[in-house]
């Protein structure tokens, strides 16, 4: 949109500069296309767009550096938290992020997170968790629930044949690396808001020097799920969050301030 | 009153009647988060219209009833609600 | 960046700089650091981890940087990130290790990210030996990942050869925006030779890709995604012209003993080092034999082998392999020479007694061949 210069109404609410001015492919009511709205707001408000280099996943998201105005690259599925290594350790100036799915973060990509998170990179990984996997057609993913019907669990998801979904958030929280992990929601727009604020401290410990910042955003997937995205909110605030509690599983950078604050 | 909403697309001017939201209408999806959200119900989708999209999107049915909540706009995955701040006594 | 490491430009004519013995491992390693090397990843694999421990005692003392990865894929993965933001970028491994990285060398040939390799052959498949062997040539020419990609690839065959060539992998990388191989194998990367510490740093051209933050320019993204197929095949185009560019400059061979020879021996990395005593020897017994010796596997010599093939009796290709290189010599040659070819797997390596038997029933087999007629 144009900016309003010549509007005299007062701005509650408009779109971020960095929410690049373009349809997404995202499906109706996708849980990414909030998610990157409020990277976008963030990135906006901390003034961060100068200085950032993203990494791009492969899931729905893999097109995230058509929707973000920031310098990207793209990794290879579930190499993310690599790449970012990469980018961080010849960057030191440079605000980083990886933006990851289920499946790449905790399928394929389960080693390179998890020595990313035991090195203590000083990388943002925003994982959006939508129990899934939207791009390839909706198979299990790794978070799907016990008892969740997808492509590739028909008949639901049994914990004999295919394992038990995997609270990788709280396993990444043991390590000493991980200066920030937390469990936000976009299920309703008071969690949205929490959620907000779960990223924004995120960002915070990256620009005050600490390890890695790890924000899991339970998200939804109307399409793979076969809801409307308004059930898909409730699924997702009732049942997704029994497995899968919200909250800050772990903050070893108490006495980080914000950024620009002393 | 009922002030109907006039969509707005890049490069239009705002007109002089107070309107608490601008819709892009061309990048609604109706996917119906925001009729959901609205405390005051006064969203609903656009069945007598189809966008470049191919949905319906969504349209204010009630500017007056609007208080600017912007919880339609936290809601939206695609961004697109701006939303303006009533002005006392209007 | 890294600046901080002076080539010595300003030796004088009479300055004699002396050689020092250093392991293969370690010289490619140095020559990295002083090519202007700002990153290494890599893992632990024999017979090249001298290589890695060289890089992680240097790297740190320069202040520049230096990660072990947890594998080698994390490790390619690392480089292209760090490839992405324009930093001169060394990775190493060996076969298996190699293997791993097949993926991440797709996306760096995609994405045309530039960054060097240094693959120090071993026995393979699988978890094979440990041994020096060249039965990777097809898989750093013709393999790794997936697509319609080329790589260049060059094979030193002494340790100060590797030397140069580690500067000039560099300067390619950066020239054409590709990943370059070096491929040299556990002979060369375990041996220890006399190595003159002079070495060179290829300048540098930031090419407007180079991702460092849209400070005052619009965002600029690294990525060898373009869902569109005219996308898709415009980007291959180009990447297609770019390979040929590289083959029409880059080619690179040496030859020995090619003027009057009958059987030309082809042979490259420490397999030409053996078919060099084999001449020797030859030689002393009358067969008129040479070396034509490939510097750049790709883009293969082909062109300049066939026209030595054509005055030559027979060639005789000797690898480390069951005969991997030979088929691109069969390929050069166009049936119009006799190829044979000898080959030693599993670690082992070729006898300089081996190549010169390999030599004489070239010789006998084309006589017959001749007297049949």
């Amino acid at each position: 949109m144009q900016p309003l210069t010549s509007d005299p109404r007062r701005v509650i609410y408009q779109r971020p500069e960095l929410l690049a001015d373009t349809s997404t492919h995202y499906c109706p009511g996708c849980g990414h296309g909030i998610i990157h709205r409020l990277v976008a707001e963030l990135l906006d408000e901390m003034h961060l767009g100068p200085t950032t280099i993203a990494v791009a996943s492969v899931g729905c998201s893999v097109f995230a550096y058509d929707y973000l105005a920031v310098d990207f690259v793209e990794a290879p599925h579930g190499r993310a938290p690599a790449v970012a290594t990469g980018v961080r350790r010849v960057r030191p100036d440079a605000f980083v992020f990886t933006y990851q799915g289920d499946g790449d973060l905790a399928a394929i990509g389960t080693a390179e997170i998890v020595h990313a998170a035991a090195r203590g990179e000083r990388i943002s990984v925003i994982f959006v968790n939508n129990g899934i996997y939207g791009m390839t057609g909706g198979q299990m993913a790794p978070t799907t629930l016990l008892g969740q019907r997808t492509t590739s669990s028909p008949g639901g998801r049994e914990a004999s044949t295919a394992g038990y979904p995997i609270p990788i958030t709280e396993m990444l929280a043991l390590l000493p690396g991980v200066s920030y992990a937390a469990r936000g929601s976009i299920a309703d727009p008071q969690w949205i808001g929490r959620t907000k604020a779960m990223l924004r401290r995120a960002f915070e410990v990256q620009l005050a020097g600490g390890g890695m910042s790890l924000v899991e955003v339970l998200s939804t997937c109307p399409v793979g799920w076969g809801l409307t995205a308004t059930e898909s909110m409730e699924h997702l605030a009732h049942d997704v969050v029994q497995t899968y509690p919200l909250g800050v599983l772990v903050d070893r950078a108490k006495d980080v301030t914000a950024a620009g604050e002393d | 009153m009922a002030i109907a909403v006039q969509p707005i697309k890049s490069g239009m001017n705002v007109r002089d009647t107070f309107e608490p939201l601008d819709i892009d209408v061309d990048r609604c999806k109706g996917c119906g988060l925001c009729v959901s959200i609205c405390p005051k119900e006064i969203l609903e989708l656009d069945v007598s219209i189809v966008n470049e999209l191919g949905y319906h999107p969504v349209r204010l049915a009630d500017a007056t009833a609007c208080t600017s909540c912007a919880l339609c706009a936290r809601i939206c995955p695609d961004a697109v609600f701006a939303v303006f701040a009533r002005p006392r006594g209007i | 960046m890294a600046t901080d490491v002076a080539v010595d430009s300003t030796r004088r004519e009479d300055d004699i700089v002396r050689p020092i013995l250093m392991k293969g491992n370690e010289a490619m390693a140095e020559a990295a650091i002083q090519a202007g090397c700002d990153a290494y990843f890599g893992y632990p694999i024999t017979p090249q981890a001298e290589l890695l421990e060289w890089m992680a005692r240097r790297m740190p003392e320069l202040g520049r940087v230096f990660v072990q990865a947890e594998s080698e894929l994390a490790a390619i993965n690392m480089a292209l990130g760090a490839a992405a933001t324009g930093a001169r970028v060394l990775v190493s491994s060996s076969s298996p290790g190699i293997s791993l990285m097949a993926e991440g060398m797709s996306y760096l040939a995609g994405s045309e990210l530039p960054m060097v390799l240094i693959d120090v052959m071993r026995g393979g498949p699988g978890l094979g030996s440990i041994g020096p062997s060249q039965s990777d040539y097809f898989q750093a020419t013709k393999g790794h990942g997936h697509g319609d990609y080329r790589v260049p690839v060059l094979a030193p065959s002494s340790i100060a050869e590797a030397v140069e060539l580690t500067a000039d992998a560099f300067e390619i990388a950066e020239r054409y925006r590709t990943p370059v191989i070096i491929l040299a194998d556990g002979v060369m990367g375990q041996a220890m030779e006399p190595v003159v510490p002079v070495y060179r740093m290829p300048a540098r051209t930031p090419g407007g890709w180079e991702l460092s933050g849209a400070v005052d320019r619009p965002p600029r993204v690294v990525r060898s995604l373009h869902l569109r197929p005219e996308d898709l095949e415009a980007h291959n185009r180009r990447l297609q012209a770019k390979f040929a560019a590289i083959a029409d400059r880059e080619v690179r061979w040496a030859g020995e003993h090619l003027e009057d020879a009958e059987i030309v021996i082809v042979a490259y990395g420490t397999s030409a080092r053996v078919a060099r005593t084999a001449i020797e020897r030859a030689h002393e017994q009358g067969l008129r034999a040479g070396l034509f010796r490939p510097i750049s596997l790709w883009p293969f010599p082909a062109a300049e082998l066939s026209g030595i093939a054509r005055d030559a009796r027979a060639i005789v290709v000797v690898e480390m392999s069951a005969g991997q290189m030979v088929e691109d010599v069969r390929l050069a040659v166009e049936g119009r020479t006799p190829v044979f070819f000898h080959g030693r797997t599993g670690g082992m390596v070729p006898t300089p007694g081996e190549v010169v038997d390999a030599v004489s029933r070239a010789w006998a087999l084309t006589e017959e061949i001749r007297c049949n007629r």
